[in-house]
């Protein structure tokens, strides 16, 4: 066991921090430092721009996805140089939040099951930034159900004929392609009659309109499909097997959002500095240092968590269902430092003009935006369930649809 | 950076597992618990042999100087078979301030035997109900002796030797005494498995450890290092309570399904399990920590004890749960971890004193 860096690791990270140092944008440092919960501030300069600019410059001296093979824009850096990179780059790896979903999930999937010439051809794209991908899992009808997804396809010839509607889609207004789960026979059990693809966003009879969201943002989008056609040479996996490929995305999922999750600490740390309760200074009161110690315990076994993981990679070993911790402790632990650092503020807590707010109302955004941390890429409850059945080795609640072809599954609407 | 114990420390640890699952299984508990046994003699003394009270101790004091890595996971088997050993007071606690503060002399004397299993030694710090600080101790050290009572001293019914905490010309002294003559009266507790006695020194002969007027720190310093070691005592005793759990729910029917298929259950045992792998991976950092003196120590280390004590706490108590009304027997094991974890949480000052610390301990950067 050895936190520390070994002199090959060592001279890694001076070569990072050497070129890092002299390539980043640091005049976006002050808006990037108080940047987070699921929006990175950029202040006047336009955030997908300056993402694409850092991306394509760290592609472009082979920093980008380092771990990724050479040849599809890599570099075959080994796990612990991944972190090494990401512990590095600090707060400039915000500006990757853009590309998460397509580095983090889609790209998996896509070395899993594409051709070699889609690998060529999309790989390195992804990796520099000058191609935006989104993942087309969830409909109005399969969310935590996923497998329960109605958005079909038909084969014509050498395409398919896509018509449904996709729902929560991130970051689907400004990608260029997406993965895309489908289902291709309805007179089999659900999880057996799915297929998955990938698409060009820009194809005719695809519609893309955003949500406008509880806390006013609009990360997500609905996306419509009107008779979109996409060639059989972009199908991932075999027809029918599209649930197994949909897990590895899944599985990916987790591990990109689960890995370097914000959880709010730094932040109410800064905040009990400095707002004053009639005691004194609220740090020094011991109910806050209880309430504060415990989140300071949780996020600490989070990236503890998250380095165990890093050491099995290293191994060789897949980082399992156990994972799924990272969100699930994250996404309730900033909901209630939000409510708690509110509270603490009396009513004043309630204002959320960065102009007025402390902490420039970063606290009252975490209010705002935490509930979906607990809903999106699993909710709370169906990260309960893969954890219990699938860690523990509980046995599965008992299924109204087991084994019911998915047309003759009740459905209520 | 490599973060996972090596394959040789897992072979210690599979050997040390091995030993215990045999020698210790949880009737041992039980034994004393019913007044059957004072404690698992046998046990203590197949640990000697092996060399386990030994494994951090300096090969020149006669340890196997393996360092605190095994240790830790020697702390994790013990507490997984809640074993009726005085490990935690003798090696956590009493060798460990010695091999800190002790003279060469001291260490010869007195670290050797410890080591080797030949004496069980213990910490005598609580006098009454209130927090101990350093200006409210009622013991008193003078003239190379020591008077005053302890109201709380775990295995102090049989152990040879004490770490006393006593005021002295300059402050808190730490000083050595032998408890041969010293009168003893057995406390019941929570945990009986403890051995809890108090302890009455009048006049007893006592050696001056460390530098005089120092002990609150030099408490302090052993505290940190014996929290990572309690640390692994706990994740250990949580993982068995939790596979308690599983295990239980996954047999039991009702409804005509095992209950474990519900997922008010299945929910409540994932919480736990959430629980036990931040606790886990905190306390492997703080392994690595106490291992190479790391300068966020104190840190690592309350960190990993707040992690323990939470996730030991949640997986007793939701194990009784689990087990519906059958956990509430006496026949029933759930309540022999119920009342370890108790013991573990307030060994060093109870979860909210190790949260203050943990903020003490914090960067102000952080």
């Amino acid at each position: 066991m050895d936190f520390s860096d070994s002199p090959q690791e060592a001279a890694f990270r001076e070569e990072v921090r050497t070129w890092i140092g002299a390539h980043a944008p640091t005049y976006l440092d002050e808006h990037l430092s108080i940047s987070g919960f699921g929006s990175t501030k950029t202040g006047d300069f336009d955030p997908i721009i300056e993402a694409k600019k850092w991306q394509k410059q760290k592609a472009d001296a082979g920093w980008a996805c380092i771990q990724w093979p050479a040849d599809y824009g890599g570099r075959g850096a080994t796990p612990i140089e991944s972190v090494i990179w990401n512990q590095e780059e600090g707060h400039y790896g915000k500006l990757s939040g853009t590309f998460i979903i397509g580095q983090g999930m889609c790209a998996p999937t896509l070395m899993a099951y594409a051709s070699e010439e889609h690998k060529k051809r999309y790989l390195p794209k992804l990796a520099s930034g000058e191609e935006i991908w989104c993942q087309l899992f969830s409909e109005p009808h399969g969310g935590s159900d996923l497998a329960g997804l109605r958005t079909k396809a038909e084969k014509d010839g050498d395409e398919w004929v896509v018509n449904g509607q996709k729902i929560w889609t991130s970051g689907a207004h400004y990608s260029d392609y997406g993965i895309l789960i489908t289902r291709t026979d309805p007179d089999v059990a659900k999880h057996r009659g799915l297929t998955m693809f990938f698409l060009d966003m820009r194809s005719e009879g695809v519609d893309i309109r955003p949500i406008k969201q509880a806390n006013g943002d609009s990360g997500f989008n609905e996306v419509y499909f009107d008779s979109v056609r996409i060639p059989d040479h972009q199908r991932l996996g075999e027809v029918g097997d599209g649930w197994r490929v949909a897990l590895t995305t899944l599985m990916n999922e987790r591990l990109a959002i689960g890995g370097g999750i914000a959880t709010g600490f730094p932040e109410i740390k800064a905040l009990v500095d400095e707002v004053r309760l009639s005691s004194g200074t609220a740090i020094n009161d011991r109910a806050v240092r209880s309430k504060l110690a415990d989140w300071y315990a949780k996020s600490a076994g989070l990236k503890n968590t998250g380095s165990r993981a890093i050491s099995q990679l290293s191994k060789g070993e897949i980082p399992g269902p156990e994972n799924s911790i990272g969100k699930l402790v994250a996404g309730g632990m900033m909901q209630d430092i939000a409510k708690f650092a509110l509270d603490i503020q009396g009513l004043a807590g309630l204002i959320d003009d960065p102009e007025l707010a402390r902490s420039q109302a970063r606290m009252q955004a975490m209010l705002m935006r935490s509930p979906a941390v607990r809903i999106e890429g699993g909710t709370d409850q169906i990260l309960r369930n893969i954890i219990s059945e699938r860690v523990l080795g509980l046995p599965e609640d008992m299924r109204a649809d087991k084994g019911l072809p998915f047309n003759q599954i009740p459905t209520g609407s | 950076m490599n973060f996972d114990f090596s394959e040789d420390h897992r072979v210690i640890q599979d050997q040390i597992r091995r030993f215990l699952t045999d020698k210790s299984p949880l009737t041992r508990f039980r034994d004393v618990l019913e007044e059957r046994d004072r404690y698992a003699e046998d046990v203590w003394h197949g640990l000697a042999a092996m060399g386990i009270q030994g494994t951090a101790v300096d090969e020149a004091y006669g340890g196997v100087g393996l360092g605190y890595l095994p240790l830790c996971l020697a702390a994790q088997s013990l507490g997984e078979q809640l074993s009726p050993v005085p490990f935690s007071s003798s090696i956590y606690l009493a060798a460990e301030a010695i091999s800190r503060f002790g003279s060469d002399a001291q260490k010869t004397s007195y670290l050797t035997r410890l080591a080797s299993g030949e004496l069980i030694g213990t910490l005598a710090v609580v006098e009454s109900f209130d927090e101990p600080s350093p200006q409210g101790l009622a013991c008193a050290h003078q003239a190379s002796q020591v008077s005053g009572t302890k109201l709380l001293v775990p295995h102090g019914q049989f152990a040879d030797i004490a770490i006393v905490l006593a005021a002295g010309a300059d402050g808190p002294d730490m000083v050595i005494v032998d408890l041969v003559g010293v009168e003893r009266t057995p406390v019941s507790v929570v945990d009986p498995t403890i051995a809890a006695a108090s302890l009455t020194f009048d006049g007893a002969s006592a050696e001056l450890l460390g530098a005089g007027g120092e002990g609150w720190t030099q408490l302090q310093t052993v505290y940190d290092r014996a929290a990572v070691l309690f640390a692994f005592e706990q994740i250990g005793g949580a993982e068995r309570a939790l596979n308690m759990a599983v295990n239980y729910a996954k047999d039991r029917y009702a409804f005509g399904r095992p209950i474990g298929s519900f997922q008010a259950l299945k929910h409540m045992m994932a919480d736990m399990y959430v629980a036990l792998k931040l606790a886990e991976s905190n306390a492997y950092y703080a392994a690595w920590a106490l291992e190479n003196n790391a300068t966020d120590l104190s840190l690592a280390a309350a960190t990993a004890r707040v992690s323990a004590t939470q996730a030991f706490q949640l997986c007793a108590r939701d194990n009784i749960q689990v087990h519906g009304g059958m956990g509430f027997t006496w026949e029933f094991d759930c309540h022999l971890y119920y009342r370890r974890s108790n013991y573990l949480t307030l060994a060093l000052g109870g979860l909210t004193v190790w949260e203050d610390k943990l903020i003490n301990a914090l960067p102000s950067a952080a």
